[in-house]
């Protein structure tokens, strides 16, 4: 190894995280628990905090896909819908008169209600599975591809599924999804130990989002550190290096699909019954972006750098853009500022790309790509015309 | 942009070439499945094919609107292999300086024949120009800083852009639909052929659309720019080699796919007398889906591409469900990506892999 060019001998240096900053995570960790305790129980920053919360979940899901597997999802929003639509379907009244009613787990009060409930565990995993199955089959028509077609079979996947959304009030005469009316009331969870799960008290909301939001955290560690995660970073790099060294991309490729739609299957079922209700109108193509701005804004592949991304923009999106109300019209002009999220995120997309594009907090791996490859691989790519 | 060329006669034929010419059969049928299926069931029930052969008609006029947007695509993607995520919107601004452009001037319904002719003209060429500079500026700013970046950027700014133009369109014209005014009665009834009648407005699109592409097709088949167009588009540093200017060449290229925006955004203005901020986003995606099936990277192929996906999206209009129209393309989108990502005239190799 000691003939090798400094660059080559830093990138495969094995990444360890010292232990000065595991302290310094279980600190905040333990700090972003203990949170709830010192504000309002039912007031605008826990709701905002708990968004976030949810949010973490599903960038990180898109992170495994884009950011690990370098694999560009537009259309993560179909994950979202489905996992929204699971607690929809297996946690309300919605089929009351349609199927025979269903309980299991739930409360006293909810086993007086008609139609299917379930308790929220297993709308969990029943919806990481259903999301998990779509995404895999939402990978085979993308194997054959290259990055941006990949892009556009996901954006028009995610299509598809928000039109059927939208239409399926009336599927072959059966109403599925109930279209833009949607689906509402939601049931809320009922699991031991955090607590009655109300719209006043919103701590033990933000505490499942917290716990879901490590277990995922904990998953994308591991994962990234696995045989799978170093799978999916060389296909990123270059697939027919991967391909020549004996790595399956097919498995691989549909294991990050698979996997990160199960992320985003269970932010959808939190959200759903967060919100309490699953409306065709949420799943649109700009979350898509939304969520993609997250990653991007953070770091691609950067797990920590997701996290700081997510909670940025729940700030932007639900705090900065709301409190900006009335305030062109001070200077003499004429629009809503609530109109202008969109083209935040574009801004954002853009501004990144070209300034920072490893984002916020670049991971270790890609931040030595990006600078110290980019020679290095110009180099061989002349030589090889 | 060189696909036919490539067809140099070999005397054996492998078995990777044969699977090939199945996938294009294959994809053909299903382009065929709707066209044949609706004829049948039209000669059961009328004993005529008039309204097949109406739909067919308003979905050349429609298809037409998207060719001209697909040619934009195809461009780009042909020299910098990059879907411009914003392109949809370009021609969506394209219908806004259109609309906004006939309240300068003061053209409505009540203006006279010679009046209402030169006013287009203008129109026209301020659309053109107004979207092929956009586009040249997109190009500046956001893709050729990052040529050299990993193929993920640009395609991410693309979509940035994309939104930003949304907004824009978002903030000049509010969130509603807008009637931009019946200037040529769209609706009009000209003449019958075969139970089939042609209105105004289907004249218009080709008499627009026709110029534009054979315009195109000319300057880059034949100028000396087109030429370096072509060679930019086989091998950037070999065209550099030579003495060409990448840059200008890109950015020319930008230009041109704009200027078709341009004209696709005054044509839709025109036809269905509607203009929206989002209209871009779901005519982007259907052009790009047009782009795809003709081959992407070749001319011909869009112009062809979107007249078949009007054809497809008008079917499906009339026949099916409106609503059901979107998912309908898009599946189209994906069977094509999975049995023939070449599309129906590109060349081999290029897309997929």
């Amino acid at each position: 190894m000691s003939g090798a060019p400094a660059s080559i001998r830093r990138a495969t240096e094995p990444l360890r995280t010292p232990w000065g900053q595991r302290g310094v995570a279980a600190v905040a960790i333990g700090v972003v628990a203990l949170l709830p305790l010192f504000v309002a129980g039912g007031g605008t920053f826990l709701d905002n905090a708990t968004y976030a919360l949810a949010y973490v979940i599903m960038a990180l899901g898109l992170n495994v896909v884009v950011g690990f597997a370098g694999l560009l999802d537009l259309g993560y929003v179909a994950f979202f819908a489905i996992g929204a639509y699971t607690i929809g379907w297996l946690g309300s009244s919605f089929f009351a008169e349609r199927l025979p009613n269903v309980h299991v787990g739930v409360t006293s009060f909810l086993n007086a209600q008609p139609g299917i409930h379930l308790n929220y565990l297993l709308i969990i995993v029943a919806a990481a599975v259903l999301a998990a199955g779509l995404g895999a089959l939402l990978g085979f028509p993308t194997l054959r591809l290259r990055g941006d077609y990949i892009a556009i079979v996901t954006l028009a996947f995610g299509e598809i599924i928000g039109k059927v959304a939208v239409n399926g009030s009336d599927i072959a005469g059966q109403n599925v999804t109930n279209g833009k009316i949607g689906i509402t009331p939601i049931d809320s969870p009922n699991l031991p130990v955090l607590g009655q799960f109300t719209t006043l008290n919103l701590r033990p909301w933000y505490w499942l989002a917290l716990i879901l939001a490590l277990i995922v955290l904990f998953i994308n560690f591991r994962l990234r550190d696995s045989r799978l995660g170093r799978a999916w970073i060389a296909v990123r790099e270059d697939e027919v290096a991967a391909v020549s060294m004996g790595i399956p991309t097919v498995k691989v490729k549909l294991l990050a699909y698979a996997i990160g739609a199960a992320m985003g299957g269970v932010a959808g079922t939190f959200l759903g019954a967060y919100i309490q209700e699953v409306n065709a109108d949420q799943f649109a193509f700009s979350f898509s972006i939304f969520v993609l701005a997250m990653i991007i804004l953070g770091g691609l592949g950067s797990i920590w750098g997701v996290v700081v991304g997510s909670v940025v923009l729940t700030v932007i999106n639900r705090g900065l853009i709301p409190a900006l109300n009335g305030v062109p019209q001070k200077f003499g002009l004429d629009f809503d500022p609530s109109q202008l999220g969109f083209g935040i995120f574009g801004f954002l997309l853009v501004i990144m790309m070209v300034l920072r594009p490893q984002g916020l907090i670049p991971e270790k791996r890609r931040a030595r790509e990006l600078t110290e490859g980019l020679d290095a691989e110009e180099a061989v790519y002349e030589v090889k015309r | 942009m060189e696909a036919s060329n490539a067809a140099v006669s070999r005397p054996r034929r492998s078995r990777g070439e044969l699977s090939d010419d199945i996938a294009r059969y294959v994809l053909i049928g299903l382009l065929l499945l709707m066209p044949v299926a609706f004829g049948i069931h039209d000669l059961a029930q009328d004993g005529n094919l008039s309204r097949l052969a109406t739909n067919i008609k308003d979905g050349l006029s429609n298809g037409a609107i998207l060719a001209l947007v697909a040619i934009g695509y195809t461009l780009v993607y042909g020299i910098i292999e990059l879907i411009n995520f914003a392109h949809g919107d370009v021609f969506m601004l394209g219908t806004m300086i259109t609309y906004g452009f006939f309240g300068t001037l003061g053209l409505t319904a009540a203006t006279g024949p010679v009046g209402i002719v030169l006013g287009l003209l203008l129109t026209l060429v301020v659309a053109m120009l107004g979207c092929g500079v956009l586009n040249v500026m997109i190009e500046r700013v956001a893709y050729r800083p990052l040529r050299g970046a990993p193929k993920l950027a640009p395609l991410i700014t693309a979509v940035g852009f994309s939104f930003i133009l949304q907004n824009i369109g978002l903030l000049w014209l509010g969130g509603s639909h807008r009637s931009v005014p019946d200037i040529i009665e769209s609706q009009h009834q000209l003449f019958t052929i075969f139970g089939v009648t042609f209105f105004n407005g289907d004249v218009l699109a080709a008499v627009f659309t026709v110029p534009v592409v054979v315009g195109l097709v000319a300057f880059i088949g034949r100028s000396r720019l087109g030429r370096a167009m072509r060679a930019t588009a086989q091998d950037a540093d070999a065209a550099r080699l030579m003495g060409i200017n990448v840059d200008t060449t890109i950015g020319l290229t930008f230009l041109l796919g704009g200027m078709a925006a341009g004209t696709a955004g005054i044509v839709y203005g025109l036809y269905q007398t509607d203009v929206w901020f989002f209209q871009g986003f779901q005519a982007g995606l259907l052009a790009f889906t047009a782009a795809v099936l003709g081959g992407i990277g070749n001319l011909q192929g869009a112009v062809m591409g979107g007249l078949i996906i009007g054809i497809i999206q008008q079917l499906s209009d009339n026949r099916i469900e409106t609503r059901w129209t979107p998912a309908i393309v898009f599946a189209y989108l994906i069977m094509i990506l999975v049995f023939r990502p070449q599309g129906l005239l590109g060349e081999k190799g290029r897309e997929a892999g």
